[in-house]
């Protein structure tokens, strides 16, 4: 627990340091490689035929999650309002 | 003869005001530990029943699926009542296990009208836990759930008076969407469940309930909708439809909000989704995958919101945008929400793993390609909002330099206790699995499952670092989004004044009009009867009495006249 004091004064922790986030972020990286090439290396009990395709669920997940994003990003252009939108004509 | 599980949280309740302090923390604490002890006892397949009317009203039906709803509502409510152990607002203390014991008691229903009573008990105990923020807003969020919840409660009376008239039975059981009253009574779990166009009560006052009451709110009434359609409509296959839709929107939603409750609310409702798909495939896996992810469910999503809860509580705001870095003074907190966002994502050894994974092989089996496609990506949605951006945005991401203590100490046990119960159910699901309603036959740990987990998890989290280190993830904005409830919240409004302007000139001629034509017969009258009017002209005695004696006088021509 760290009381509330100089910021200046405070340790400095593994994750402020940029040099971390990228090793993380390579470890990652990795993890992902390794996971994409092993479905070379066991049997895959699939029921859809899709579910087949080589690395499918990784190509999907990474595919649908960019897609996902981008897509909500999008949408601030239709929904994003100011924060007190529902407060600015309380009158009636 | 046995009573409903729930009186004893609700008759409860009614002596908390005499107790203070500790001890009132305490026997809020103990009370749903109780009741859980007390449904254990009971014997499985029985029913008490009492003579109403000419109905026999069952108050206690005790079945698997009641019992395991029960079981995890008592445990939701006895680590809620930890967490809310240093509060000493009687108001919401009071609200909540009268909350807590009528969703209980709705559970072990076994006829529509004990149904109804504490459905709409639910709907009245937990707006206080609302309303007790104080704010204005608060005040607000909780009238438009209070209306909503309350018109649920309509909506399922009015179905169970016609499905009585069409059947003559108060028996709540499988009705299947047959017939006009049936689709009322769905209608009205629609509501409670968060269905598309009907969930934005859910986003819109959850939020705005304490930090504890949200805890509260998380757990019961949702999850009681799940079992009444599981109870009454499994394997109805619009469901299915109705389901991945509730996977799929919110979590668009949940990437551009803001306020980290909001997104908590909105993985909620995408959470439900998982539950309503199994139950409109109807198949014995599926319904198993259906309650076992409500019971995990009810865990984890109450860990995410005591840690979010936490933070609120602690830094005094829940924006994305005003938080980060938190990980340095709550580190407990943060390795607890982590435990939290692992579970809800389905991480293998946590527990949403070994839930979530019974819904999906379900619809694989059943052959629904695209519900299953769809299931899985609202999966790789829920590693965004809810395993990345709850944990990321306010424990790490850029340090806002706020420092803060840790959370209370019985905050991090009843976040603690949860999130072991969320590792322990994922390590060794076999308790689980067999207390649920069929046997079970699933092995959630095979190869298969697991690589393709840690595939479609890993990449999407890898897509997350992508967008973040190219800078395209959208920022974290103060903002409101507009979602569906702008219809009634802008909407109706909008309407009421347009028809203030059509019918406020219409209502003034017609006002003028009535106004000048009294005025005439006013004028009228006064010429008449006012000074100088002929009606009012005094007249001289002499002529009164010659007209008293013209009167005597045809009183007695008339007299003789007659024979």
């Amino acid at each position: 627990m760290t009381e509330k004091k100089e910021d200046t004064s405070e340790e400095i922790y593994w994750l402020d340091q940029p040099r971390n986030i990228s090793l993380l972020v390579w470890l990652l990286v990795v993890i992902c490689i390794v996971l994409f090439f092993s479905d070379a290396f066991y049997h895959k009990h699939a029921i859809f035929e899709i579910e087949h395709l080589f690395g499918f669920y990784g190509v999907f997940g990474f595919t649908v999650y960019v897609g996902l994003v981008m897509t909500a990003k999008w949408l601030r252009n239709l929904l994003m309002r100011p924060e007190d939108y529902y407060e600015r004509d309380d009158e009636l | 003869m046995s009573f409903s599980p729930g009186l004893i949280l609700i008759l409860g309740a009614l002596l908390v005001p005499f107790m203070q302090g500790m001890v009132r923390g305490a026997y809020i604490v103990l009370l749903p530990i109780i009741c859980l002890f007390f449904i254990l006892t009971l014997d499985s397949d029985v029913s008490a029943t009492i003579a109403f009317l000419d109905y026999q009203l069952v108050p206690v039906r005790v079945d698997q699926l009641a019992t395991v709803f029960g079981i995890i509502f008592c445990i939701a409510a006895a680590i809620s009542a930890l967490y809310a152990f240093h509060e000493r607002d009687g108001l919401q203390q009071v609200a909540a296990l009268i909350y807590a014991g009528s969703a209980i008691g709705a559970v072990f229903a076994g006829d529509l009208v004990t149904l109804f009573v504490f459905w709409e008990l639910t709907a009245v105990s937990s707006v206080f836990l609302i309303w007790a923020r104080r704010t204005e807003r608060a005040y607000r969020a909780g009238m438009r759930y209070l209306i909503i919840q309350i018109g649920s409660g309509v909506l399922l009376m009015a179905g169970a008076l016609l499905h009585i008239a069409d059947t003559g039975s108060i028996a709540f059981t499988d009705f299947g969407l047959t017939s006009p009253a049936t689709t009322l009574i769905f209608l009205a779990f629609g509501i409670k469940c968060a269905f598309p166009f009907l969930h934005n009560w859910l986003q819109d006052a959850y939020p705005e309930a304490t930090v504890s009451g949200t805890v509260w709110l998380s757990a019961f009434s949702t999850k009681l909708a799940v079992y009444a359609l599981a109870r009454a409509f499994p394997g109805t296959e619009i469901l299915i439809w109705i389901g991945v839709t509730m996977t799929a929107f919110p979590i668009f939603f949940a990437v551009i909000e803001n306020d980290l409750r909001r997104v908590l609310a909105y993985s909620l409702n995408n959470q439900l989704g998982f539950m309503v798909t199994g139950i409109g495939i109807g198949t014995q896996l599926a319904l198993n995958g259906t309650v076992a992810h409500a019971f995990c469910h009810i865990l984890y999503k109450a860990l995410l919101f005591m840690s979010m809860g936490a933070v609120l509580h602690r830094v005094g705001t829940i924006k994305a945008s005003e938080l980060g870095g938190l990980y340095k003074s709550m580190p407990l907190t943060a390795v607890f929400c982590m435990v939290g966002s692992a579970s809800i994502s389905a991480f293998p050894l946590f527990s949403g793993f070994i839930s979530k994974s019974m819904i999906l092989a379900a619809a694989a089996e059943q052959g629904y390609l695209v519900p299953w496609l769809i299931l899985l990506f609202a999966s790789a949605g829920v590693l965004d909002h809810s395993g990345i951006k709850i944990p990321f945005f306010s424990f790490f991401a850029h340090d806002s330099g706020i420092r803060v203590e840790e959370a209370p100490t019985n905050m991090l046990w009843a976040m603690g206790i949860t999130a072991f119960l969320c590792i322990a159910i994922g390590v060794f699901p076999a308790p689980l699995y067999a207390i649920l309603p069929y046997p079970v036959d699933f092995h959630p740990y095979t190869a298969t499952h697991v690589i393709t987990q840690y595939q479609l998890l890993l990449f999407s989290a890898l897509a997350f670092v992508w967008l973040m280190r190219t800078g395209v993830y959208p920022p974290e904005l103060r903002s409101t989004n507009l979602d569906f409830d702008v219809t009634y919240r802008k909407g109706l409004p909008a309407v009421a004044r347009w028809l203030v302007q059509v019918f406020h000139p219409l209502d003034q001629t017609m006002r003028q009009r009535i106004i000048q034509f009294a005025q005439r017969i006013i004028a009228g009258v006064y010429r008449y009867s006012g000074p100088g009017g002929s009606l009012a002209r005094t007249l001289g005695t002499g002529s009164m009495v010659f007209w008293v004696l013209a009167m005597l006088v045809g009183y007695l021509l008339i007299s003789l006249a007659a024979p």
